[in-house]
């Protein structure tokens, strides 16, 4: 098993580092750091001293990739070396801004998770009581009834859930803030209009797919077996079906368990949450290129990650998969 | 001269590729006569209700954006003694012509949906010259009226008589369909597509009556109407969720059929470019490429002479953008179906023969994976304009120039907090999409059970 994970681990090397020069070919090649600088300072006519000195306080005045330094320096005292390659130890250096990226990424995080997590196990759990309700009654008019309104519920956007549920609850009846958060215990009033709306906007989609694929362990031939000898229905459902049905949902589900931590870029933003997915859509909104591209960095390595334990639940769940 | 002839057309890239799109389709359907198998799958679509009544729907949408897509520059007024005609920095279509009336309503600020009166209060003088604060009247809504109570009955009565002739009309096409062509094929449920093609007759016809006196979905922000703008959105929303897997599904079908038929290093190497690509956050990509194209843009501004080329630049770039974040999924489902049936006797046959690689691809493999490249193409439309709406309120979404429901949505997003609040511009676009993407959702749906052996 370890050496199974060493040897995934060293996989991913090679496609972190595919990551790492798809990034820097899109922000030093295709952009040089001249253009951004310009961006940056706003002004059409900027005059080129400025431009260096925001590029030297910045580090984006030594070349790409080769130095014209004799020895180790050449290849160190570069642009790839320093922004690029030092992504890899997780030294995030600074934002465009100054700021340390490292440590706002260690503060960011746990709102993000505060927010995250309660969203994709209420989620879950939600849609997997939904699919089984709708399963127990498979094949009527209560099943079509539900598709079609799952099928609605799939065809509404994000926003509106959330623009919905901010009048509403916020809003007209004064239930929650609208926006907002404090540390601590005292969150929870504020991420509550969020997990739920999370949750909602999740229904349609998730209990389509979960009932799928509880219809498809349904027609099993063991199911079958049991009723012919007479397991009642109840039991068919939750001692069968239950069971090996979460096996195909819980290793498509452990894939984005690491990408938790990234957040959620539209929750967060309408409900100033001060987690990374508000810190990465600043970011984009203020053209901070040093931390999008860590959080590209980081929401990689995560979801490789992901996959790595997506393989490792499987032989969890299922003994007859094994690691090769 | 004739006004008509001094208009100058103007064709952008993105229209180029709408009319790709639709000789694609009409070819489709055509060649499909020919393969009774693919025929017979396909008429399981057409011969459910949701099916058909959904196809009804998206083609109506369709429509709407084909018309918006045949652009031209109209001519400015010629001053005296000037032979050269200069056109119009503003670039129109076909559908602001049928839109004309909407268009040039134009208010101060925001109105509520069939409001005469403005939302917000102005500086106005009575007859003495004393200045008071009200709410002033619209220009160009209920004009005519002299009071409001006058309203409801104005109403009632336009909207009454637009619906009763185009629900004459729609009657008297359906049943002339019926007679020519519809009763030749008695398997399709043609009650379900005459009742979905009179309702969306009936609703454009009635807005647009009333949209001539009254602004039906209210004004924004400007004073601009909003079901001219919730219109105009059509076309974005309709391709970007067309355009976004056609311009990636050249790569995809490429690599996935590459890796799945010469397997050694070509699939390593495939493997290596996908699981790179979908490692990385979809929205963090779109967003980095976004902002990387902003700068282009601003870095070449001698490029892009008109706004409209501007905005179609990037317009394009996003949905090749949204494309290459989700080509990966389909990238590996057609190598793993292309692994399955390279190994099926009748392609190891086509190799004993010795039949060319190139062959066996576009005879054998090709016509075989043909329906995960379909389904997905039709899974992925409503994924794509949901996916624009979330991009435009974040800021990395289509030109802002450029009318879309994510734009709607942003720009209405502030003034939720107003009170009374705005809801009309969000209301709007809401209804539009929901109807294009349930249409799609449904239709998609139709489309994978015919085509997927799997789910029968």
């Amino acid at each position: 098993m370890i050496a199974y994970i060493l040897r995934r681990l060293a996989y991913a090397f090679p496609i972190l580092l595919g990551v790492n020069l798809l990034t820097f070919a899109l922000f030093f090649v295709v952009n040089t750091p001249d253009q951004m600088a310009r961006v940056q300072l706003g002004d059409k006519h900027v005059t080129q001293e400025a431009v260096e000195q925001w590029k030297a306080q910045r580090g984006y005045d030594k070349p790409l990739f080769i130095n014209s330094n004799e020895g180790q320096s050449a290849l160190t005292d570069t642009i790839f070396f320093e922004k690029s390659l030092s992504l890899f130890v997780f030294d995030f250096g600074k934002s465009d801004e100054g700021r340390a990226i490292g440590a706002d990424i260690q503060q960011r995080m746990w709102p993000s998770l505060a927010l995250a997590l309660p969203t994709f196990i209420v989620g879950i759990s939600v849609n997997i009581i939904f699919a089984l309700f709708i399963i127990m009654f498979r094949a009527s008019v209560f099943d079509t009834a539900a598709m079609v309104f799952c099928v609605a519920l799939m065809s509404i956007s994000g926003v509106f859930y959330i623009f919905a549920g901010q009048f509403f609850f916020a809003k007209m009846w004064h239930l929650v803030p609208i926006s907002g958060y404090l540390p601590g215990m005292d969150a929870w009033k504020f991420l509550i209009l969020p997990v739920v709306i999370g949750v909602v906007s999740g229904i349609g989609g998730g209990t389509r797919l979960y009932r799928s694929l509880f219809l498809e362990e349904a027609s099993k031939d063991y199911v079958r077996t049991a009723r012919a000898k007479g397991v009642s229905e109840l039991t068919v459902l939750f001692r069968h079906i239950l069971p090996n049905g979460l096996i195909p949902i819980l290793t498509s589900v452990v894939v984005v368990i690491p990408s938790l931590f990234m957040g959620s870029l539209l929750m967060e933003s309408f409900f100033g949450i001060p987690g990374l997915g508000s810190y990465t859509l600043d970011a984009i909104q203020a053209q901070d290129f040093a931390v999008v591209r860590s959080m590209v960095f980081l929401g990689s390595v995560l979801y490789i990650v992901g996959l790595i334990l997506t393989d490792i639940s499987y032989t969890l769940v299922d003994p007859r998969v094994r690691l090769s | 001269m004739s006004e008509l002839m001094m208009v100058k057309p103007v064709l952008l890239w993105s229209d180029v590729l709408v009319y790709l799109l639709l000789v694609s389709i009409i070819l489709f359907f055509w060649q499909l006569k020919k393969n009774p198998v693919a025929a017979a799958r396909w008429a399981a679509v057409f011969e459910s209700r949701a099916g058909l009544a959904s196809f009804v729907v998206i083609v109506f949408y369709l429509l709407i954006a084909l018309t918006d897509s045949l652009h031209f520059r109209e001519p400015l007024e010629q001053l005296e003694g000037q032979q050269e005609v200069h056109h119009s920095q503003e670039v129109s279509s076909v559908l602001d012509l049928i839109l004309a009336d909407l268009k040039a309503q134009d208010e101060t600020t925001y109105s509520e949906p069939f409001a005469i009166y403005s939302f917000a209060k102005e500086n106005m003088q009575d007859a003495d010259g004393n200045v008071y604060r009200n709410f002033p009247r619209l220009k160009n809504a209920g004009s005519h009226l002299s009071s409001e109570s006058e309203l409801a009955g104005d109403i009632a009565a336009r909207a009454g008589s637009a619906i009763a002739v185009s629900v004459l009309i729609a009657l008297a096409l359906c049943l002339l369909h019926y007679r020519l062509s519809g009763r030749h094929y008695p398997r399709v449920p043609w009650l379900s597509a005459y009742i979905t093609f009179s309702l969306l007759l009936v609703a454009s016809v009635t807005l647009l009556q009333l949209g001539k006196v009254y602004h039906v979905f209210g004004t924004d922000k400007v004073g601009a109407d909003i079901l001219y703008q919730s219109i105009k959105a059509v076309r974005t929303g309709v391709l970007i969720g067309t355009l976004a897997t056609l311009l990636t599904l050249p790569l995809a079908v490429v690599l996935g059929i590459s890796a799945g038929y010469f397997k050694g290093w070509v699939d390593d190497v495939v493997q290596y470019i996908y699981t790179t690509l979908s490692s990385i956050p979809g929205i963090l990509l779109i967003a980095a490429s976004v902002l990387l194209i902003d700068v282009y843009i601003e870095t070449h501004p001698e490029d892009f002479n008109l706004v409209a080329y501007r905005a179609d630049f990037k317009f394009l770039a996003l949905c090749f953008i949204l494309g290459m974040t989700s080509w990966t999924g389909l990238c590996r489902l057609l190598r793993a179906e292309t692994l399955k049936v390279s190994q099926l006797d009748y392609v190891q046959a086509a190799h004993a023969f010795g039949v060319s690689h190139m062959r066996v691809i576009f005879r054998h493999i090709l016509p075989n994976v043909m329906h995960i490249i379909l389904i997905s193409l039709v899974l992925d439309f409503s994924v794509f304009v949901l996916a624009e709406a979330v991009l435009s309120y974040i800021g990395v979404g289509v030109d802002p120039s450029m009318k879309s429901w994510g734009n709607m949505i942003n720009e209405a997003r502030a003034e939720l907090s107003r009170d009374p609040v705005v809801w009309w511009s969000v209301g709007a676009a809401f209804i539009m999409m929901f109807i294009l993407v349930l249409a799609a959702n449904l239709f998609s749906d139709r489309v994978r059970d015919a085509l997927d052996p799997r789910a029968r």
